[in-house]
Formats: structure tokens, C-alpha cells, sequence
């Protein structure tokens, strides 16, 4: 029971990163674009990671998971930041 | 189905998604559209290390994707960091 929905977790997330790769290539402009990779890769990455957590089963492997996914988010979060502010700013300056 | 015949389905899925995900990269609208895509092929990455580390049973796998998930972010930052060569 807990296997399966591990696996089922883990193509969730599978999912959200597919759909992330093509809005990457489908959305129109550099800030639809930067939305959706951001969003879609750090929902993916989270599903993922949990599922793997149930699928490994221990409490370390769980918690350096939960690590990882923590750290995705920041950096994610603060480089989606700065992309946008430095196209901005780029434009601005135009 | 067994746990291998999933992971391999897994992988290969996350592997076409990082590949479509390089069409932008190659098409490249802008500098940073190509960033998008690098920073994309990082989390697709660190996703394709922590299922290799449940299908090999090698938790070691597990150090390399927090390595990679810390390195994705420092190309960027020096692409809008740096003033050295814009445009």
C-alpha cells in the first residue's frame, strides 16, 4: 500500500516537471516562461521527493531528502527573482 | 510490475522531459530563455539522481543530488550578477 502510493507520488511529480518542460517551450514570453519552469519544477520536485521518502522507508534518507527540497525551493525561488529583475532592469534601460 | 520496470519508466519519462526542455535552449529567444533551460536540465538533474539512488540502492546518490541542487544556482546568479559583458 504505502509502495504504491510512493510510485503514485513519485509520477505526480514526474508529471508537474513534464508539464514545466513544455510550457518552457510553449509560453509566449521570458515571464510566462520563468512561471511556469519555477512553479511546475519545485511542485515536481516536492512530489518526488516525498514519494521517494515513503518508497525508502527511513527516517535519515527522509529528512536528507527533505533537505534537498528545501534547498531547491530557496534557490529557485531567489533565482527566479533575479532573472526577472535583471530583464526588467535590461529593458528599462533600452 | 516490478520496482525495476517502473524506475526505468520513471527515468525514461523525466529523461524525454529534460530533452524538450533543451528545444529552448536551442531555439533560445534570449540569453536568459537558454538560463531557463539550464536551469531546468538542474532540476530535472537532481530528480533523475534521487530516483537512480532508490533504483541502484545507492544512498550515496543522495550527497550528489544536493551538490547538484546547489551548484544549478550559481551559473544564474553569475549570469545577473556580473556586468562584465552584457548584451
Amino acid at each position: 500500500m504505502i509502495e504504491s502510493i510512493g510510485w503514485g507520488l513519485v509520477f505526480v511529480g514526474i508529471g508537474f516537471i513534464a508539464a514545466g518542460s513544455v510550457g518552457l517551450v510553449r509560453l509566449p514570453d521570458l515571464y510566462c516562461r520563468l512561471h511556469a519552469l519555477t512553479k511546475a519544477d519545485n511542485l515536481g520536485l516536492g512530489c518526488i521527493c516525498s514519494g521517494l521518502a515513503l518508497l525508502f522507508g527511513q527516517w535519515i534518507i527522509a529528512i536528507k531528502l527533505l533537505l534537498i527540497w528545501l534547498l531547491v525551493l530557496l534557490t529557485s525561488a531567489a533565482v527566479a527573482h533575479f532573472i526577472a529583475r535583471h530583464v526588467l532592469d535590461k529593458e528599462r534601460r533600452k | 510490475m516490478s520496482i525495476s520496470t517502473l524506475a526505468v519508466l520513471a527515468l525514461n519519462i523525466l529523461l524525454a522531459a529534460v530533452i524538450i526542455g533543451l528545444l529552448r535552449a536551442f531555439w533560445g529567444a534570449s540569453l536568459e530563455d537558454r538560463m531557463l533551460s539550464v536551469l531546468l536540465i538542474g532540476t530535472g538533474g537532481v530528480a533523475i539522481t534521487l530516483l537512480l539512488s532508490f533504483a541502484l540502492a545507492a544512498p550515496a546518490l543522495l550527497d550528489v543530488a544536493l551538490v547538484m541542487a546547489l551548484l544549478a544556482a550559481v551559473a544564474v546568479i553569475a549570469l545577473t550578477k556580473g556586468d562584465a559583458s552584457d548584451d
